[in-house]
């Protein structure tokens, strides 16, 4: 580990500020994600701006029905909010699929969406690397590629995001809410990471010294049905292997409207479009459903070892659209889920 | 009970003695004894596989405030005997595998050492590696014997001809993958010379054992090195011997003149503390119309590495385990360019027992009959190779007793016939086997103290297995007094020495040497003994190891489900039956078991370092990439064991439990997953995709 100055910051102009100054300054909030690249060498920052004591900690309603999530609540507490839980289960789902107790615990909203990817040779500095080191060329392209992208890579960098909760935020239409050097701006989350492109080293579209503040999730109608499902390696915590983050609406068994968010497939929370295209005004059944999830993955481009994603992601699209539509054609919204 | 040591005390479910020690954060491990004058060590690693190092630019790390020193080939202080390769730690400068220990810092605080590490420049000469286990290699070979001592090879009658004329034949191949120990107390030793004495507080299964091992590398009389380590965060057989790190902190401490701490980060645990081989097993059977085995074959295939031979006894639990009039086996090792294999637990039994045990229930169901019966059919009468009788065999005790507890006899065999909500579900059976030995070297000495208790003393381990309790237990029974007049004292050489913890022979071992020493002390002093009274004794010869087979057995049921759509696999439910001779703590015995059972799922399910050929190193080398079964994986878990009376083992008429429990449970998944599934997977681990088109 590289020697660091530590810093706190009590307010928000302050923090940015103190990151905006140097280039090597770097955000800190929960840790789980930055201290351990600190550790293994990954990234070697000269300074450390804590902004965990910053104001930005609760979760409030906006005006319209929207909820407005601060960058430093926790992932647990986040997820055991009794409005994430009634109008985003999408949410509160993905959340308790991240991690560990331990880990939600610590882990805030702000640091989960700029978590980096888990790409072993990203972790491991006596490996090639063009995301760690630009230029260095990509150890995963001929290497170990069970967890890697099958859409939207480049031959730079073939990497997944590995955030859970960004999948779900990407399906809600979230939008990221930050302060930087030049100021605040809103960042719909769809455009908030990046494909690597020739870029890797860039997840996001963030500026140095831009620090998150807040996620704002729009109002949900109440008809609105949602859900997380995540498939992975095994029950305790490991990352997607594939996950779906999906919210319909039905009228007269057919799909009104359809948000679908793919995680585990790409470098980013992979918006299915296509999908949405598919499903919106078609009956919902297995045949539309199949339909769909082909049109989404028929671009796919699977690697030495994760052919297996893609009749994965079908299928898990599949069955995620199948409980959702059943659930929400047999049964009418019960009180817990109206706001 | 004839012949057996009396169980009064012995049998109880006694709580651990060190248990409130533990959950209190009082018991103190390695790492944590306070030595004033500390310093602290990260090790350098080559990042070639194999090559020279040509220079190494030490300048910036020295620079560094607060580093001490910085270790190269060139400045190490040399060791007395490079004999063992793996311990021969600074003394060339070729590299024979990838993050193999090449230099180190020696700095005032662990980070300052770690961030020095990474400052030194290493230049390199790098030839070509080679790492790739392949079957079809053409510079296999047969090692001189397999771990510890057994013959590479075996052949009886005329498998060929057995196999040309079965009625029934199997042919396939089971590989295991390359599993990493991944005890959750990594390696760590404290070394502090005093003079010409050395204090090491090492991790280990085994001071006696790290005392002479590492006295002669260091060229120092054994007497002179006390070792001390009263307990250990797990080994799972990679604290069985000295790796590099102990001989590093030594070596570093003499050179500094101050006491050394290396702490083993768990990314270099999957370098330099030993794993187990990945195995390529060819299977091969015949049978007769009736389900009677007639030939047995079992070719293995696996790695060791270029400077130091470690050979996994992969087929010699096919040697003994069924009757068949032709059989045979064989070992061969490719040498790489890799890490030095060793011990993890159960080697041999486990990978084996998976392609064994994977074979069998293909076998049965080719013959149409239920694998419980099919296996009983095959029980053979004495040991099949050596004709030796069994002390005690109850493979069948345990299938009938585990079929009975787990609801066996309902089941329809056909494949892919149940489904609940999604989920296919299927069930699975297999045996467990593992040897009842023991290791000579123990002795024991029992002293009557000032308080009127009983003080007893050997150097024995306790890996979080409950030598604590158990051995203590032991000595109230052989001194026919209360467990709570008994003081026990272990972990430490400046005790009587002891046998290792290893290859499930700790009790059997030092309890035989209470025993002894406990007779000895009531035939001198008799029944009202004197304070500072004091006899020693050992483990005496067993006339009975030549004329016996002496095993422990199992059976292992599972029940699986596997998601249709997603292939998703969970073991709903594992439960084993055990003949394992006499146990000594229901309490602890029962722990061993279910762990050993979870880490056997764990290795079916889970657990794969994965090896990148390019570089010669394991890639997914942490805990978050590297899947071990934690408790979300377990769900219904049971563990029972048979009442086994076995005279001949030993006085104590225990065969030992620490591995028993890890073997058979990987071939009980993959047979419930076909069953469940109708898909045959026979290389571990069954991951998801295995199950989908
Ligand atoms: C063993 C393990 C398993 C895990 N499993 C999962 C899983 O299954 N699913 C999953 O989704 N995640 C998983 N995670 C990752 C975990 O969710 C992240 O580590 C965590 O969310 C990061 O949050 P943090 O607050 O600790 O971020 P930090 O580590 O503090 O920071 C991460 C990055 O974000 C930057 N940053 C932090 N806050 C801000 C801000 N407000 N504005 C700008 N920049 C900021 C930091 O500079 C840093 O670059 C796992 C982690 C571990 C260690
Ligand atoms: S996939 Fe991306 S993160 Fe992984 S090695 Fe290649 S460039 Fe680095």
């Amino acid at each position: 580990m590289n020697p660091f100055e530590y810093r706190r910051a009590t307010d928000v102009a302050e923090a940015v500020a103190a990151v905006a100054e140097r280039p090597d300054a770097v955000f800190l909030g929960g840790g789980t994600n930055l201290v351990d690249h600190l550790k293994l060498g990954v990234t070697r920052p000269g300074r450390l701006v804590d902004i965990t004591r910053l104001p930005l900690d609760r979760v409030e309603p906006l005006p319209g029905g929207g909820v407005r999530v601060g960058a430093n609540v926790r992932n647990s507490d986040l997820a055991a909010e009794p409005v994430i839980r009634s109008r985003y289960p999408v949410l509160a789902q993905a959340l308790l699929s991240g991690a560990s107790g331990q880990l939600r615990n610590l882990a805030t909203t702000g640091g989960n969406l700029l978590q980096r990817t888990r790409c072993v040779y990203f972790q491991d500095i006596t490996t090639p690397c063009n995301k760690r080191m630009p230029g260095s060329g990509c150890a995963a392209l001929d290497g170990y590629t069970r967890h890697h992208a099958v859409l939207g890579a480049s031959p730079q960098c073939v990497a997944v995001h590995p955030s859970d909760m960004a999948v779900a935020l990407a399906a809600l239409d979230a939008v990221v809410r930050t302060h930087g050097p030049a100021g605040q701006r809103a960042i719909p989350l769809v455009e908030f990471h990046r494909l690597p492109g020739a870029q890797p080293e860039r997840d996001t579209v963030l500026d140095h010294g831009e620090l998150i503040t807040a996620v704002d999730l729009p109002a949900v109608p109440a008809t609105r049905r949602s859900a997380y499902r995540k498939v992975r390696d095994r029950a305790s915590y490991a990352f997607a292997l594939v996950s779906v983050a999906a919210e319909v609406e039905l009228r007269d068994g057919e799909i009104s409207q359809a948000r679908i968010a793919f995680g585990g497939l790409a470098h980013k929370p992979w918006r299915a479009q296509r999908a949405e295209q598919v499903l919106r005004g078609a009956p919902a059944t297995a045949a539309t459903f199949q339909r769909a999830a082909e049109a989404e993955l028929v671009g796919a481009q699977p690697l030495a070892d994760n052919a297996f994603k893609v009749p994965l992601a079908r299928n898990t699209l599949v069955s995620v659209l199948t409980e959702l539509t059943e659930l929400t054609g047999a049964t009418e919204p019960t009180q817990e889920d109206t706001p | 009970m004839t012949g057996l040591l009396p169980a009064r005390v012995i049998g109880q479910p006694l709580e651990r003695a060190d248990g409130m020690a533990k959950v209190t954060g009082t018991a103190t491990y390695a790492a944590e004894h306070p030595v004033p004058g500390l310093t602290h060590l990260h090790p350098v690693q080559a990042t070639i596989a194999r090559g020279r190092v040509s220079a190494v630019d030490t300048a910036q790390a020295e620079a560094l405030d607060g580093v001490i020193a910085v270790l190269t080939p060139a400045n190490a202080p040399r060791l007395a005997s490079t004999e063992d390769p793996e311990l021969a730690v600074l003394q060339s400068d070729e590299v024979a595998f990838r993050g193999q220990v090449i230099g180190a810092v020696v700095a005032t605080t662990p980070e300052i050492a770690r961030h020095a590490a990474g400052l030194v420049q290493v230049s390199y000469v790098e030839q070509p590696h080679d790492v790739a286990l392949r079957p079809d290699r053409a510079d296999l070979y047969a090692p001189d014997k397999v771990n510890p001592a057994f013959p590479t090879d075996t052949e009886q009658g005329d498998v060929p001809s057995a196999l040309a004329d079965a009625a029934v034949r199997l042919d396939q191949t089971y590989t295991t993958a390359w599993y990493h120990n991944n005890p959750m107390e990594p390696h760590a030793t404290i070394a502090s010379w005093d003079g010409g004495d050395l204090t090491l507080h090492d991790s280990t299964q085994g001071v006696t054992a790290v005392r002479d091992t590492v006295a002669p590398v260091l060229g120092v009389a054994p007497e002179r090195v006390r070792v001390i380590c009263p307990h250990v965060g797990g080994g799972f057989g990679s604290k069985g011997q000295p790796h590099v790190h102990l001989v590093l902190a030594a070596l570093a401490a003499k050179a500094v003149g101050r006491p050394v701490r290396l702490v083993v980060t768990r990314q270099q645990m999957f370098a330099l503390v030993g794993y187990r081989t990945p195995t390529i097993q060819r299977i091969r059977m015949g049978a007769d119309r009736t389900g009677r085995l007639t030939a047995i074959s079992v070719d293995v295939v696996e790695q060791t590495s270029r400077i130091k031979e470690f050979a996994e006894q992969t087929a010699v639990p096919a040697r003994m385990m069924y009757a068949a009039p032709h059989r045979r086996t064989t070992h061969r090792l490719a040498a790489l360019d890799v890490p030095v294999p060793s011990w993890m637990r159960a080697p041999g039994e486990c990978p084996g027992m998976f392609g064994l045990e994977t074979a069998v229930d293909e076998m049965a169901a080719a013959c149409g009959l239920d694998p419980i019966e099919f296996r009983v059919r095959n029980e053979p009468e004495r040991d099949p190779e050596t004709g030796r009788p069994f002390s005690s065999r109850n493979l069948v005790a345990c299938l009938r007793e585990g079929a009975r507890r787990f609801g066996w006899a309902h089941r329809d065999p056909t494949p892919r016939a149940r489904r609940e909500a999604g989920w296919l579900v299927g069930t699975g059976v297999a045996a467990s086997t593992y040897p009842a030995g023991r290791i000579a070297g123990s002795s024991v000495t029992i002293r009557f103290g000032p308080d009127r208790r009983y003080q007893v003393e050997t150097a024995a381990a306790d890996l979080g297995t409950g030598t604590w309790t158990a051995l203590r237990q032991i000595a109230a029974d052989a001194l026919g007094v209360d467990y709570a007049e008994v003081d026990l004292r272990i972990g430490d050489t400046a005790l009587p020495p002891a046998s290792v913890a290893g290859g499930s022979t700790g009790i059997a071992s030092w309890g035989s040497a209470v025993l002894d020493a406990a007779e000895a002390f009531r035939d001198k002093f008799g029944a009202n003994p004197s304070e500072g009274d004091e006899a020693s004794g050992g483990m005496p010869d067993n006339p009975h190891t030549e004329r016996y087979a002496m095993h422990a057995f199992g059976a292992q049921f599972a029940e699986v489900r596997v998601r249709e759509d997603t292939g998703e696999i969970r073991v709903s439910r594992l439960l084993g039956v055990f003949a394992a001779g006499r146990i000594v703590n229901p309490r602890t015995a029962r722990s061993q078991f279910i762990g050993g059972m979870t880490m056997g799922l764990s290795m079916a399910l889970h657990e794969q370092s994965v090896l990148d050929q390019r570089f010669g190193h394991i890639v997914n080398h942490d805990l978050a990439e590297y899947h071990i079964a934690a408790n979300a994986d377990v769900a219904e878990l049971e563990a029972h064991w048979i009442d086994e009376h076995d005279p001949y083992v030993n006085p104590l008429g225990t065969k030992g439990i620490g591995e028993i429990g890890i073997v058979g449970t990987a071939a009980a998944i993959s047979n419930a997953a076909h069953h469940a599934t109708g898909v045959r997977v026979r290389d571990l681990p069954i991951t998801l995709d295995k199950f989908l088109s």
